[in-house]
């Protein structure tokens, strides 16, 4: 057994597991966040992406001890106090979801979009930013409008802000 | 997932050691293909030893024409870097579709070539580049340094450390995609470079990637999409899979040569 010590949603978290350990596995049995999901054990559907070290990773095709050291958040550490998270928010206006097993992925996947290229995503660049997310609802037509307005609404956050 | 030991290596001195100390052992580069193989249970190695922790094969150095990208590089650092776009737009792009974003944010250029997998699109970038690759013992030239289906020349513990090539007067990338696994089912990297014109075929030939001479003497004479269209492509030595037959490759072979050319200017 190795000992992983990660920093997730800000605070710093250890355990014991064995090196073959998943990321997600250990996220959701040994931290006891289930909110980053496992949907198809192949590194396809991107349910469970996480950031690690401010990046979108897929946590199902990564190692706890490879992790080790990093700073991960996941679904749980994006809402502030009590109040959901720009791209939650939009999830839930535009009706992003069906059944909600992608979400989380989906969502983590939007945070780290806008993070990257926010302000000026169009319908084409989100799409391509959701390859590696499935939803078996085929509900992708709001997923992207979810994220455009969550990008507008962000991007006017900035510019007032500014 | 088979029990193993994992080691995080802080140099390439202390990776090749855990390596020889390691025989069953594998390096671990962003793991995009190992630990989905592991996972599978089709690899079962001993020991991991991570190489994703040392600073010194990580990132891209640009001095005049002279590109270098470390071994630990990630795809998406490669496909955001505005020097490197500056003077050889044709890998950046490249970089930028492999897999997903997620998987560009782990997978590396080190690991894709040193798995060399027929269908991964770094292996045709290198080739149609002409760029050399270096190891903790010596220089490769991608001319040979791809083998055959997931073979390259690499030893017994030898390691990719960095690739280099010199930027080209023009290149470009076309791939059709597998639009389940995004893994090219026919990628042509073209490019014109002091060496000569070079012309890289992915995903389509039996052996892995190769270059194609014909496309070369065309694009010599008159660098044009339309210079392909009287050049045979034999389908003798190309895959027939469930997406395609080698027949559908040879013409995907054609098609994408030819869009390559065009998006390379």
């Amino acid at each position: 057994m190795t000992k992983v010590t990660l920093t997730v949603n800000g605070r710093t978290m250890s355990g014991e597991c064995e090196d073959r350990t998943l990321l997600v596995h250990f996220i959701r049995e040994k931290l006891g966040l289930t909110g980053t999901h496992v949907g198809c054990d192949t590194t396809q559907c991107g349910a469970c992406v996480i950031h690690m070290d401010g990046h979108s990773v897929k946590s199902c095709s990564i190692l706890a001890v490879q992790a080790s050291g990093s700073t991960i958040t996941t679904i749980e550490g994006l809402a502030g106090q009590g109040e959901l998270h720009p791209v939650q928010a939009a999830f839930k206006e535009h009706h992003g979801l069906q059944c909600g097993f992608c979400t989380p992925g989906m969502v983590m996947t939007a945070v780290d979009l806008i993070g990257r290229e926010g302000g000026k995503l169009t319908e084409e660049t989100v799409r391509a930013g959701l390859e590696g997310n499935i939803c078996r609802c085929t509900g992708y037509h709001n997923i992207v409008k979810a994220i455009l307005a969550a990008d507008a609404e962000m991007a006017g956050g900035r510019q007032a802000a500014e | 997932m088979y029990a193993t030991s994992y080691h995080r290596a802080s140099s390439v001195e202390d990776a090749v050691k855990l390596k020889s100390a390691n025989e069953e052992g594998k390096y671990l580069s962003g793991g995009m293909t190992l630990i989905s193989t592991m996972k599978q249970r089709l690899a079962a190695p001993s020991d991991l030893i991570d190489l994703r922790h040392i600073p010194a094969i990580r990132g891209i150095r640009i001095e005049g024409r002279k590109v270098t990208i470390g071994a630990a590089t990630p795809h998406a650092d490669v496909a955001a870097s505005r020097e490197l776009a500056a003077i050889c737009p044709a890998i950046c792009k490249l970089a930028g579709h492999i897999g997903d974003p997620h998987v560009r944010h782990m997978g590396t250029i080190g690991g894709s070539i040193a798995n060399n997998d027929p269908a991964a699109d770094y292996p045709a970038g290198l080739l149609g580049l002409g760029a050399t690759i270096v190891t903790d013992r010596r220089s490769i030239s991608a001319d040979d340094f791809f083998t055959g289906l997931f073979e390259t020349a690499l030893e017994e513990g030898e390691m990719v450390t960095s690739v280099t090539f010199e930027a080209p007067e023009k290149a470009g990338y076309a791939k059709f995609n597998n639009p389940a696994s995004r893994f090219a089912m026919t990628g042509v990297f073209v490019a014109s470079t002091a060496g000569g014109v070079r012309a890289a075929v992915t995903g389509a030939g039996s052996s892995g990637v190769f270059r194609h001479p014909g496309f070369e003497q065309a694009l010599a004479s008159n660098w044009s999409p339309d210079a392909l269209n009287n050049v045979a492509v034999d389908p003798s030595n190309l895959m027939s899979d469930l997406h395609a037959n080698a027949e559908y490759r040879a013409n995907l072979v054609k098609v994408m040569a030819k869009r390559a050319v065009a998006s390379a200017g």
